[in-house]
């Protein structure tokens, strides 16, 4: 730094020059600090959603008329409504007595989301597996911005889909009572999630470094072998990662569910009948219900949980995915 | 026998992984040849101008056409300068493991998380409830003009959601770059935000066209987020105010297949509808991937 004596015995316009530098270094700290603000945006965000959704939910715990109504125990133990009959799991919040168990919506969120999996999961694992190991590099350039496509459609769209061809196709095969039902949901659901498991085992694959495969096709391997044994494996962590993170993607998604699934809030593991899922009953609810009532409160609190569920998800399949790159690149 | 056996297991294991790369491939083909089979038919000049006329059974999708194009506008308008800075703060600021810049990280990855229906919740409590009417409360004396459902909230709900999009996206072009340019320009004596702004930024222009890109093909899909923040069922208006709701063409597909009076009558027009808004999202998605993979051989031939 230079001292002020410095400053003095130069000419005129070399001051003003340093001024003008000194101006310039103000203005690159202030451009700074309001890069930084920027960036908290992010932060904030996700902040304010938790804040925002939290608030509307925290009358089911505080506020006595809320409580009276709709509380924890009325979310998730069984319920007398009616003196001679036997403890019950309804979810019915517009009637005589409004009844709240949130239990049959989550059967219907795990039922669906259990089918994509079952659905999405080894169709998307197998397909990363042979582009990565087996596929020659134009198939690749085909399939990879095919499955980047499928991840482009939108939700509605899918849920259409699901609503006019697939719930026939399904019926065609099952025979089910309810033309629309978890089966169909989750198979639309299951189209959702394909693109992100894909993605994310594909890049697992990748990330497997190629002496791996080298060494294993010297010890005489066959491809398949050495895609079987040694490639898969080392992957399993990203793999993993993937379907946590489409595991993630299933629970919440609204759309898909809210127009294929029957809507019907059931309480039973039988996958032919119609289901309501958490997200779906928000969707469906919330444009009727007045604004600081019970039933508000309790769709809030549905969406709280929705969130922290996904959050928590989220956050261990990315934590996978990190620690994964570090050990394949680092270690 | 044993050598044989192997072949024949291989076989058989290749034959599984391809299989199921064509069954999805082929459940893509089946999901866009149903709609465009049978959408394609229904797309004129009316069906694009008119509005919907005599519930919905008859007339075209204009009002939603409209409405989804403003809505992704003043969605782009809110999303690009802040997704653009936060991933400049990611790449040029930031130390790439200081506590901050992982925190914003993380918050990013999982704000991606979120589900939809839980941003149409957000954008209810906080946009219309909190910042609507608190200005309705504070400069309108009570009268409500701004705490109710409208074309501004929904695009801002809009843009948290695909805040990550354009983050992501941009980074990836920042970090296609060249150090050499930006050291270059030090070596000249740009100072650090002259260095962004007249070399990083122009240099990334194509990655930050493909976040916005693809944030807008997202946006334009989403349903679950503008539900209770804007979207209506029908308006015999278009939307001319920030404050005025609108109609979406989404929004529209999901309101005609599920409470129309007479489905078999709507189907035609339900399948054009379904047809437009999947070529949008099909042409920005792949203008997006067209984009990308230039950048990508250009990084690599820079290498």
């Amino acid at each position: 730094m230079q001292s002020p004596s410095v400053v003095q015995n130069k000419p005129p316009g070399q001051q003003l020059s340093l001024v003008r530098r000194r101006r310039g270094r103000i203005r690159e700290w202030m451009i700074e600090r309001f890069i930084l603000l920027n960036a908290t945006l992010a932060i904030g965000a996700i902040v304010l959603i938790f804040v925002f959704v939290g608030k509307e939910a925290l009358p089911v715990f505080t506020s006595p008329e809320v409580k009276e109504e709709a509380n924890l125990s009325e979310f998730f133990l069984p319920q007398r409504y009616g003196p001679e009959k036997s403890p019950d799991f309804i979810w019915q919040p517009v009637s005589q007595r409004p009844k709240y168990s949130i239990i049959p919506l989550i059967v219907g969120t795990l039922k669906a989301t259990l089918v994509a999996m079952l659905f999405a999961a080894p169709l998307a694992v197998a397909a990363a597996v042979y582009t990565s190991e087996f596929a020659p590099n134009w198939v690749k350039e085909i399939i990879k911005p095919t499955i980047e496509l499928l991840a482009g459609i939108p939700s509605v769209v899918l849920g259409f889909f699901a609503l006019m061809v697939l719930a026939s196709l399904v019926h065609s095969i099952f025979h089910f009572t309810f033309r629309l039902n978890a089966i169909n949901a989750g198979v639309a659901l299951g189209l959702a999630v394909i693109p992100i498991i894909y993605t994310v085992s594909e890049d697992a694959l990748n990330a497997v470094p190629r002496q791996y495969r080298e060494a294993s096709l010297a010890l005489g391997a066959t491809r398949w072998q050495t895609a079987w044994t040694v490639a898969l494996p080392a992957a399993l962590p990203g793999v993993f990662a993937g379907m946590v993170l489409g595991f993630g993607r299933a629970i919440g998604e609204t759309m898909i569910v809210l127009m294929a699934s029957g809507n019907a809030a059931i309480m039973s593991w039988n996958f032919g009948e119609s289901i309501r899922t958490l997200s779906a009953t928000i969707a469906a609810e919330l444009g009727e219900v007045v604004f600081g009532s019970a039933h508000y409160h309790a769709l809030f609190f549905l969406g709280a949980l929705l969130f922290v569920v996904t959050f928590v998800v989220n956050l261990s399949g990315a934590a996978y995915v990190e620690r994964l790159k570090t050990k394949l690149t680092g270690g | 026998m044993a050598k044989n056996a192997t072949r024949i297991q291989g076989f058989v294991f290749k034959g599984l992984t391809v299989g199921a790369t064509a069954v999805i491939v082929a459940m893509l083909v089946l999901v866009v040849g149903n709609i465009v089979t049978n959408g394609y038919g229904r797309l004129s000049w009316d069906f694009f101008t008119k509005a919907p006329e005599q519930g919905m059974t008859a007339g075209g999708i204009f009002p939603a056409i409209f409405g989804t194009v403003a809505l992704v506008l003043l969605m782009t308008i809110a999303v690009v300068p802040l997704g653009v800075l936060t991933a400049v703060y990611l790449h040029e600021y930031a130390k790439p493991d200081s506590r901050m810049a992982r925190l914003v990280r993380v918050a990013v990855g999982n704000l991606a998380g979120v589900p939809s229906i839980v941003f149409g919740l957000f954008g209810l409590g906080f946009f219309i409830h909190f910042i609507g009417g608190g200005i309705d409360k504070v400069l309108l004396g009570g009268e409500v003009a701004w705490g109710q459902p409208a074309i501004i909230w929904a695009s801002l709900t809009l843009a948290v959601l695909t805040l990550p999009v354009v983050i992501v996206s941009t980074e990836e072009a920042l970090r296609a770059v060249p150090n050499d340019y930006r050291e270059a320009s030090y070596a000249l004596g740009g100072t650090k935000w002259q260095t962004i702004r007249k070399i990083v930024l122009p240099h990334s222009i194509p990655g930050i066209l493909t976040g916005s890109i693809l944030a807008v093909s997202r946006g334009a899909g989403e349903v679950a987020p503008i539900m209770f923040t804007g979207a209506a069922y029908f308006l015999p208006y278009l939307p001319h105010k920030l404050n005025d709701q609108f109609m979406e063409l989404g929004y529209h597909i999901f309101v005609m297949s599920t409470q129309s009076p007479d489905v078999e009558k709507t189907k035609p027009i339900l399948y054009g509808t379904v047809l437009v808004l999947l070529m949008l999202t099909f042409v920005l998605n792949l203008l997006a991937i067209l984009i990308r993979s230039r950048i990508r051989t250009a990084q690599r031939r820079a290498r």
